[in-house]
């Protein structure tokens, strides 16, 4: 069993510093515009910035990846292209792309440059990921988070690439890349926009009985009563009215923690364990890789792995998420 | 150039009996050319109407319609994947099948094939390796605007299609929200999503009519509508239309409501009209293709 690789985020030089420290085996960023995911106000890496990481990064001996994996506009894929680019001349260890077009262009321009499929292309089975393979040498897929352990294991036993999975952050509930939600309410998806229910649609009133009321466009999210703690309303986490019942429709506010079951996704052959929020700040990203640092390396020695992140989950409930196949 | 009417595969949950009999309305009646079958959204479903469709496919073919055999659009298992593999492997010439994920295009490749909306295609470098693969069409993701829509379609390797009417396919889960909102768990649902033939209708907590939910696959509440759209799109040289089923319109009306546009008989603000007469209570969107937010009407 090859020793299982920390891959971290970063939206910020401070980050990616943070990261760094609290050993992380690569962390993963992207430019600042929609080439990205995580294509939020204040957040990601000028050429220059990532220029610094990159040089900071591998004088500690930790990779950097470049997420370019949002999908480029029909008419104007300049930026996407360009990001690729400079990705290869900077040096980046590794570029993570979603879209066809853009895995089909960097192959044949960068050939070794090293690619891994990013979770947005939402790449569940092993025929899909063989086409990645097959089509554009890609050497690591991110796993969508749709796959029980159980799923994973049977994958990796079926393809020959490497795999990497969400280990803890934020958790989609809808098969990645594959979602329309945040454009239908607000106009910008995370495919095209690179944001998921963006800040700049999101609003909160105070309703006629005294409750917050958090609102994304025209579409109330949820209501909150004074002593419940009012959370951002992405979308797919929001409290929904359907056969005359109130509900978490798609999703308790829960994020995902699979810390506990990292001995398994070992066992089911995952190479790395990817930490969600680029958004977030450096203590953030220091706790939670600090964390994970013990609890990968206690897993090498043998011993039980604890981590405890509790102040950190702003009182959010963990999951193991759709590890479980109880989930669903 | 003629323009091909697409009755895109059935999203919904139906009874067999619902399921054979709407095909075979559509092989006898409906004004299109073109009619998908088969299970897209949920690999449970397929047993039931199994049954009935080879009766299906040879009344179609038997009122000389185009035959797309769809293909699921999530696969997460080894049975869902065989699924998908035998459906690939049917190889025949009046027979087209339609990827709905990466592993149906990869499986189809190089022999004539469609591209479902269910397949990322963003941009002309998506669409011209897929072109290079063997795709004949392509039917579009929902959220592209009129300005995608028109760099997609100058020189483009393959048929474009897109969706013109019906509830638009929003998201896609592992997990089942019909069950989850019937307390159930996935593997014992109890097939609850056939309760709602066109979706569980969604609201906000205010009460403002929002999504509609088919099982595993999240749809938006308003219906969308583009008839107005398109002159515009038969400008930009796309000449497929795709109609959605839905149980509480009468798919054959709104076929023949949209070939009037299309061959400049009814104005697209009286087919708008009539296709609000035909669907009762529904609200309409078309906020994508003006580039703007989603569910807007306008």
């Amino acid at each position: 069993m090859t020793a299982l690789e920390l891959v971290c985020p970063a939206g910020t030089p401070a980050a990616l510093k943070a990261a760094v420290s609290s050993g992380a085996d690569a962390v993963y960023l992207g430019f600042r515009d929609a080439t990205n995911a995580r294509n939020f106000p204040g957040l990601n890496f000028s050429r220059d910035e990532l220029q610094q990481g990159i040089d900071h990064a591998h004088d500690n001996g930790c990779k950097i990846f470049l997420a370019i994996n949002t999908f480029p506009t029909a008419g104007d894929s300049t930026a996407w292209h360009q990001a690729v680019d400079d990705g290869a001349s900077l040096g980046v260890d590794a570029v993570i792309l979603a879209d066809i077009g853009m895995l089909d262009y960097a192959s044949r321009k960068h050939p070794d440059l090293r690619r891994h499929l990013s979770v947005q292309a939402s790449a569940s089975n092993p025929e899909a990921i063989r086409f990645y393979q097959d089509a554009f040498d890609v050497k690591r897929v991110v796993l969508p988070r749709v796959l029980s352990v159980a799923e994973i294991a049977a994958l990796n036993k079926e393809i020959d690439v490497e795999t990497e999975v969400f280990v803890f952050g934020g958790l989609c509930v809808m098969a990645e890349g594959r979602c329309a939600l945040s454009s239908y309410a607000t106009g910008q998806s995370p495919n095209t926009n690179g944001v998921c229910s963006p800040a700049c649609a999101v609003r909160y009133d105070e309703d006629e009985n005294g409750r917050m009321v958090s609102k994304l466009g025209d579409f109330t999210i949820n209501a909150f009563e004074a002593d419940e703690a009012a959370g951002y309303p992405t979308l797919c986490k929001g409290r929904f009215v359907a056969n005359g019942e109130a509900s978490y429709l798609f999703e308790d506010p829960v994020s995902l923690n699979a810390a506990s079951i990292l001995p398994d996704l070992a066992k089911a052959g995952v190479t790395g364990l990817k930490i969600e929020g680029r958004q977030r700040g450096k203590a953030y990203i220091a706790k939670v890789v600090t964390s994970f640092r013990r609890a990968v390396d206690s897993m090498d020695d043998g011993a039980v792995v604890e981590t405890d992140l509790t102040e950190i989950t702003e009182g959010q409930r963990k999951t193991a998420g759709a590890y479980q196949k109880t989930w669903r | 150039m003629n323009t091909t009417l697409v009755m895109g595969p059935v999203l919904f949950n139906w009874t067999p009996e619902d399921w054979r009999d709407f095909h075979f309305r559509m092989a006898d009646e409906a004004d299109v050319d073109v009619v998908c079958v088969g299970e897209v959204v949920c690999s449970k479903r397929a047993p039931f109407f199994e049954p009935y469709m080879a009766d299906v496919i040879e009344r179609l073919l038997a009122a000389d319609k185009q035959v797309i055999l769809s293909t699921l659009a999530l696969i997460m298992n080894k049975r869902e994947m065989k699924s998908v593999r035998d459906t690939a492997a049917i190889d025949e010439d009046n027979i087209i099948v339609e990827a709905n994920d990466v592993s149906a295009v990869a499986l189809l490749g190089g022999r004539p094939h469609a591209v479902g909306p269910f397949v990322n295609v963003y941009n002309e470098g998506t669409l011209a390796y897929l072109a290079r693969n063997g795709a004949r069409s392509v039917c579009l993701p929902v959220e592209l605007g009129m300005d995608a829509l028109g760099a997609l379609a100058k020189d483009s390797p393959a048929e474009l299609e897109v969706m013109v009417f019906g509830r638009l396919p929003l998201a896609i889960s592992a997990r089942c929200y019909h069950a989850r909102a019937h307390g159930l768990h996935k593997d014992g649902c109890q097939y609850v999503c056939i309760e709602d033939a066109d979706g569980m209708e969604v609201e906000t907590l205010d009460g403002e009519p929002f999504l509609a939910i088919n099982g595993v696959q999240t749809l938006s509440h308003a219906y969308t509508d583009l008839s107005a759209a398109v002159p515009d799109l038969l400008d930009l040289g796309i000449r497929r239309l795709r109609l959605s089923p839905h149980a509480s319109v009468d798919m054959v009306a709104v076929s023949e409501t949209y070939r009037a546009v299309i061959d400049g008989k009814t104005a697209p603000d009286e087919a708008s009209e009539r296709l609000s007469a035909l669907a009762g209570d529904a609200t309409f969107c078309n906020g994508y293709i003006n580039n703007q937010t989603g569910y807007t009407f306008s």
